[in-house]
């Protein structure tokens, strides 16, 4: 039997019998009952069941825990319904017992029972709503593929997906789902990766491009070499990450960690210092007031709530992030978050598209330029050359190569020394540059290279880069919340100034090299503000650990995600505003469950204990304590889903 | 004040004093462990406290014998594990840890705990 229909079951049963014995006894109500519910032996031996059957598994949680030294709520649960029962019990066979004592014997079945369905009903509802806190999880794992269509031997076969190997050529037709990571051998088509990377847009695919498992080939048919198999594969590093955050630990829970250890043993003495309180003070029959007061302490009181307060909202939080492509490392990244108040972001490659192209050249220079940059490896080198290659010229040889690390290159082609460079390397090397002509393309955001033969200025290159789709929104979104937003980049400031104005971002730090990035972070750390560093998560591993909180454009497979807090892989900047957003937003939930789960039990605690009384009149009743027990740790878990409903 | 008044003072006092020694002062016994271990989930942890060595990976396993929902999951926050333990299964965490110190895991609500000591 399955534990959702056993609750189903008890719940019913004991609900029913409940009633039936709070219509027999209950004043008021009692009188319409049948004589045959009125009787205290019916009773007893509707009340048996219930507590024997329906309630057998607070006892088996409760007597080994004892073994332990150890209590929880269920020990609770155990103890007062069996003191409300064993009272009862004595009642119906012993009245003269009670009667001695000057009490009119009458007994209690319909706390304990009532008590008994109510917990169970809760606890039903709670298994219901824990089980769509780890959601994005199961749909996550739901994603993957079964099967994968393999070419071996010239044929091809349908073979379960964990029997791909890396190196196997795989055929995907239109509309089916990619098995496993790897790259295109032959084919294009346009590929639906927003359920993976949460990028909305479907993205064209051709030979060389890599494909990600479990994405949803629209169009085209084409065949593709796994590269990355079983748990190495994009979709299982993030399930493992989001897993792993949702093991993860808020500092926030630690006030509810240490409460929790002590919360069992402080309201079972609790319940001793009520029953104690009402023999001896309260009022006749003081035995009574003393043991349904003992019994409501005992039945109120749910540690339960508190333990669920923080981590039912951050696996939904952490959880809801993975769904649009938001990748948070642990709890506390998720945590720190909400406290930012500058975010830093890297130029190349994380504002722009990282494929600088050459806009301008100025002069005859292109042939010299490109061939001269044959030997360098720097991204705006490539540009040259690409451009090279574009416009057909022809590569001369070049000897004695150097690149001079933030100047430039030089070289010998045809015997004569050309440097290709910035500003700085010009003057280095006294050459006398058209400083009007470089202003005027550096102010439209252009990097600007500098070609002289033989000391004379020869040419201008500038080059530039495209800026994201998403990068302006994204710094608005983020400006939009108040949160200061810093451009960092190695290039000069004037160009710098130009692409930051494009965004809007007032604060920019040009001409940092790279190493020098951490240090920027730590000055403005230095200013008491909490700072998010987004970058590559390559490049900029250093800033990215040194920030609060690292954030890297990443695809998900490489080391990016081990040096980030977050990491995301839509590559859409508008996330980062998203990101703190849902920070904000599961903090805010988590601060409510917390006051939530304390203020229940330190304001209904005292009620249950009767503190009302001698001002009020007011007593809580057991079973009303039953209801409010069930509702509490519902409430949190509820409130925790609601984080769901955030529109990202 | 009635003799049974007295009685019910002593007897309650008695028992805050026995509650408080019972759950709050009990002694954890520390298991040393060198490659695996194997601990019982039933109304708690057996063994509660265990010892590994630090930069090397032990494996534990959780043998869920207890029905209780509440410690239906296990988490060991300082190694990023949240684990459902099916009833009686056994399900294994490898943690290599690479500091000294004490380390708390719990139920899924917080209730039962146990602690893993690296030294």
């Amino acid at each position: 039997m399955s534990r959702t229909l056993e609750l189903q079951i008890k719940v019913a049963s004991s609900l029913f019998l409940g009633g039936l014995i709070l219509w027999g006894s209950f004043p008021g109500l009692m009188e319409t009952a049948p004589a045959i519910l009125r009787q205290f032996w019916v009773q007893l031996i509707l009340a048996t069941p219930v507590q024997f059957w329906a309630g057998l598994e607070f006892y088996q949680a409760t007597i080994p825990a004892l073994r332990h030294r150890t209590a929880n709520m269920d020990t609770l649960v155990a103890l007062g319904t069996t003191v409300a029962y064993g009272y009862s019990a004595v009642v119906t066979i012993s009245p003269q017992v009670v009667k001695n004592i000057g009490i009119e014997p009458l007994p209690y079945f319909d706390v304990a029972t009532i008590i008994i369905g109510l917990i169970l009903l809760g606890r039903y509802f709670e298994a219901k709503a824990k089980a769509g806190t780890s959601e994005a999880i199961k749909k996550l794992i739901g994603l993957q593929a079964k099967t994968a269509k393999v070419l071996r031997d010239g044929k091809e076969i349908d073979i379960p997906i964990d029997q791909v190997v890396i190196g196997d050529v795989i055929r995907v037709r239109p509309g089916e789902k990619i098995p496993v990571d790897g790259e295109i051998l032959d084919g294009e088509s346009s590929i639906d990766e927003s359920m993976v990377t949460g990028e909305s847009i479907p993205v064209d695919k051709t030979k060389g491009d890599t494909v990600v498992g479990a994405t949803i080939n629209k169009s085209g048919t084409f065949t593709y070499k796994a590269t990355k198999v079983g748990q190495e594969t994009m979709l299982a590093q993030i399930i493992k990450l989001v897993q792993e955050a949702q093991g993860s630990k808020a500092p926030i829970q630690r006030i509810a960690d240490l409460i929790s250890s002590y919360f069992v043993p402080i309201v079972i003495m609790l319940a001793l210092v009520t029953f104690g309180v009402w023999y001896v003070f309260g009022p006749s029959p003081a035995f009574l007031f003393a043991l349904l007061n003992t019994v409501a302490v005992l039945i109120i009181a749910c540690p339960c709530a508190m333990g669920l307060a923080t981590p039912t909202a951050i696996m939904v939080g952490t959880g809801k992030g993975a769904e649009h492509g938001i990748l948070i490392k642990d709890a506390e990244s998720l945590e720190t978050a909400h406290k930012i108040k500058t975010v830093v972001f890297d130029k190349t490659g994380t504002l722009t598209k990282g494929k600088p192209e050459v806009t301008d050249v100025v002069g005859d220079i292109l042939q010299t330029a490109a061939s001269l940059e044959k030997g360098s490896e720097h991204s705006l080198a490539e540009a040259i050359i690409r451009k090279g290659e574009a416009e057909r010229v022809k590569f001369e040889k070049v000897t004695g190569f150097k690149a001079i690390p933030g100047h430039g290159v030089e070289g010998v082609i045809n015997r004569q020394k050309v440097i290709l460079g910035n500003r700085g390397f010009m003057e280095k090397e006294k050459v006398e540059v058209n400083g009007r002509e470089i202003d005027k393309l550096e102010n439209q955001g252009k990097t600007v290279m500098i070609l002289a033969v033989n000391k004379k200025l020869a040419g201008l290159i500038a080059v530039a880069d495209t800026l994201k789709d998403s990068a302006k929104e994204g710094v608005q979104a983020l400006q939009k919340k108040g949160i200061e937003v810093v451009m960092i980049t190695g290039d000069n400031q004037r160009t710098a100034n130009a692409i930051a104005s494009k965004l809007g971002i007032k604060t920019v730090l040009a001409e940092v090299l790279p190493d020098q990035k951490e240090e920027e972070v730590r000055k403005i750390q230095a200013e008491g503000k909490k700072v998010a560093m987004v970058g590559d998560g390559i490049n900029d591993a250093p800033a990215l650990a040194t920030a609060d909180i690292g954030i890297a454009m990443g695809t998900g497979t490489d080391v990016a995600i081990e040096a980030a807090d977050i990491t995301l892989i839509n590559k859409d900047l508008r996330s980062v505003a998203s990101a703190i957003e849902l920070s904000k937003k599961t903090m805010r939930t988590i601060k409510l469950n917390l006051f939530w789960a304390f203020g229940y039990n330190i304001i209904l605690i005292p009620v249950a204990m009767g503190i009302l009384y001698p001002s009020f009149h007011i007593l809580l009743n057991p079973i009303f304590a039953s209801v409010a027990m069930a509702t509490s740790s519902i409430s949190v878990v509820t409130n925790s889903l609601l984080l769901k409903r955030f529109k990202m | 004040m009635s003799l049974d008044k007295i009685i019910v003072i002593i007897f309650g006092i008695l028992g805050i004093a026995f509650t408080y020694w019972f759950f709050l002062m009990k002694k954890e016994k520390e298991v040393v462990v060198s490659e695996s271990v194997d601990i019982i989930v039933e109304g708690g942890y057996s063994p509660e406290v265990i010892s590994v060595p630090k930069g090397k990976t032990t494996k534990i396993n959780f043998i869920r014998k207890d029905k209780s929902d509440c410690l239906e999951e296990v988490i060991l926050p300082d190694f990023k594990v949240r684990k459902h333990l099916p009833l009686n299964q056994k399900v294994t965490i490898e943690i290599t840890p690479n500091t000294s110190g004490e380390f708390r895991f719990s139920c899924g609500m917080n209730m039962f705990h146990g602690k893993i000591i690296v030294h």
